[in-house]
């Protein structure tokens, strides 16, 4: 369980009704390599909100920057209504962080690296004795409190990196990736967690290049690649605006896809052909599949499913999601 | 509220509790192997010496007790700032999440660098435990050493942990080991005097951090005078913490937050 805050406690600085962060036209270089060009977004109270993209998009820069540990190149950035630049600590304080990287103290005890996260945000041993507990048993890890972290497994050390984020009891949840690496059992248990803090009211911002786990967490989400934001909205109007209800995909055996393309070429108001399959978007998915058949066009399988993210990101880039 | 740079001690020290027992044994073998080695073996064979004076009417025992005490603050120094360090910044990172909250890099540069401190004060008075038991030099005097000898090994700490913060590869840690402690440790007046070098060496030995560490240890230990006035060796000594202290803040921000 993570404890009640006071409601009143967090909405002293901000300005601007309910943005949390807000970002004109943000920028971040590396040298000559841009890796965030000129965004805008604007993430609210109480919401969860995605930054869905592939690896090197410019997801992790963008997370930093709202971090406050790495200095905004260009544009304007606001956490809780402060500057990164010039109130890093003060915006740190509020915030609960999970990086890609672990960053745990294998050395350490599950509860010890907990406890000195804790003290890094000057909270008294008394008091974090028993909010380190309770953390623990939100993330189930309290039979483990007295194990080395070197000992627990990937998904484990993920739900531990959640705990101790919230050991400041932060206004806003950072997750850079929380579950890549993971096997799907550890990934259900960890949205499970991350569904409960959103229900108990936390912000989130979550980066995933997991199109599903942006569809089952995000309230709104931002669509990045190549440093640039390429579609925004919640996922339902994402994949209404840029996709259509159905798709069907459609294997066929090596070297007859382009030969079945020109005969199927009109059958979905947009087909995609992507190297190891081809994609119909259609309104009516079973109709479209019985058109196929009609023409006397055999793939070797069929699919028919309902439009992701995915296909919102196709649409948009030309490119799929994970390679 | 604890300051935010005692924070960084605290959690650092928190850490230690894990390790110490292999530490405090490191800590107290050392000097025994070295002064019954050196102090007393070596000794038997350097007493009857023609060149006895250089030692100015102190037992080898007495002699190279001091130096070895600026020595191993040095080489406490050295390892606290070059493994550890990486390790908080690329092997475990455990320095990217003191970053995360509202500690800033300065106070984990702080922060770390007087825990180093800390150890170096700890290792020093070990050695001068073992120095009372060796009865090297009256109790009181040993423990005189100890304060030239912290600052010898924040002398190290400051410009090793900046090194560590500003290379890319942590091959050239055994670099800075091989080619900068070791000789130091060798030829920085630890054994001899350095007068007894060669004379073209002699203006190297007077460089190093480790000689003006070494003197001024010496001093407080054997109530000598120091070849050069005390003040000197305390500047350069400061001079070299706050020019490391500046180097590593900068290596820090360029590694932990580009």
């Amino acid at each position: 369980m993570q404890p009640a805050r006071d409601p009143h406690l967090s909405t002293s600085t901000e300005t601007g009704g309910d943005a949390l962060v807000s970002a004109r036209g943000l920028t971040k270089r590396f040298g000559d390599f841009v890796a965030v060009d000129n965004i805008d977004f604007e993430i609210h109270r109480r919401e969860a909100f995605g930054f869905l993209g592939p690896n090197g998009a410019g997801k992790t820069s963008t997370m930093r920057m709202i971090a406050a540990v790495s200095p905004v190149t260009s544009g304007e950035l606001r956490v809780f209504g402060c500057d990164p630049g010039a109130d890093g600590a003060a915006i740190r304080t509020r915030l609960g962080v999970v990086p890609q990287d672990d960053t745990l103290d294998l050395e350490l005890t599950v509860f010890e690296n907990v406890y000195i996260y804790g003290r890094y945000f000057g909270l008294s041993g008394e008091t974090l004795r028993a909010r380190v507990k309770e953390l623990l048993e939100f993330v189930q890890l309290h039979e483990r409190k007295d194990s080395k972290v070197e000992s627990l497994s990937g998904g484990m050390k993920r739900r531990l990196t959640i705990a101790r984020a919230l050991v400041s009891e932060p206004d806003l949840l950072i997750l850079d990736e929380p579950t890549t690496g993971l096997d799907p059992q550890a990934r259900h248990a960890l949205w499970d967690r991350l569904y409960r803090l959103k229900q108990q009211g936390t912000t989130l911002i979550i980066t995933t290049h997991y199109m599903d786990e942006a569809e089952q967490l995000c309230d709104r989400l931002v669509v990045m690649d190549r440093a640039t934001i390429v579609a925004e909205g919640s996922p339902l109007e994402l994949i209404s605006k840029y996709s259509t209800r159905e798709v069907v995909e459609l294997r066929f055996p090596i070297g007859e896809q382009e030969k079945a393309l020109e005969r199927i070429q009109d059958i979905a108001s947009r087909v995609e052909a992507l190297p190891d399959r081809v994609l119909l978007y259609t309104e009516d998915g079973d109709s479209a599949l019985a058109e196929v058949t009609q023409r006397d066009v055999a793939p070797e399988t069929t699919v028919v499913r309902r439009s992701t993210l995915e296909d919102v990101f196709l649409h948009q880039t030309g490119r799929t999601l994970v390679d | 509220m604890l300051p935010v740079p005692l924070r960084v001690v605290e959690a650092n020290a928190r850490a230690y509790r894990r390790t110490w027992k292999g530490s405090a044994v490191t800590s107290f073998l050392g000097p025994i192997l070295f002064l019954a080695a050196m102090g007393l073996g070596l000794g038997t064979l350097v007493h009857h010496s023609t060149r006895i004076e250089a030692l100015s009417g102190f037992s080898y025992l007495a002699f190279i007790a001091p130096g070895l005490m600026a020595a191993t603050a040095m080489q406490t120094a050295a390892v606290e700032g070059t493994w550890p360090v990486m390790a908080g910044m690329k092997w475990i990172k455990t320095f990217h999440a003191a970053l995360a909250t509202p500690v800033e890099v300065s106070d984990l540069v702080l922060g770390y660098l007087l825990w180093v401190g800390i150890r170096v004060l700890m290792a020093a008075t070990a050695f001068a435990i073992v120095m009372m038991l060796f009865r090297a030099v009256p109790v009181i005097d040993g423990l005189a050493g100890v304060g030239p000898a912290v600052l010898t090994g924040m002398a190290f700490a400051a410009p090793i942990v900046a090194f560590t913060s500003w290379i890319d590869r942590e091959t050239k840690l055994s670099t800075l080991f091989r080619f900068g402690i070791m000789p130091m440790f060798l030829f920085s007046g630890t054994f001899f005097p350095v007068d007894q070098l060669p004379g073209w060496l002699q203006p190297v030995a007077y460089a190093t951090p480790l000689w003006h560490g070494v003197e001024l240890t010496r001093a407080a230990v054997l109530h000598v005078p120091e070849q050069v006035s005390a003040p000197i060796h305390v500047a350069y000594l400061v001079a070299l913490i706050v020019v490391g202290y500046a180097i590593a803040l900068k290596g820090f921000e360029r590694k932990l937050q580009p």
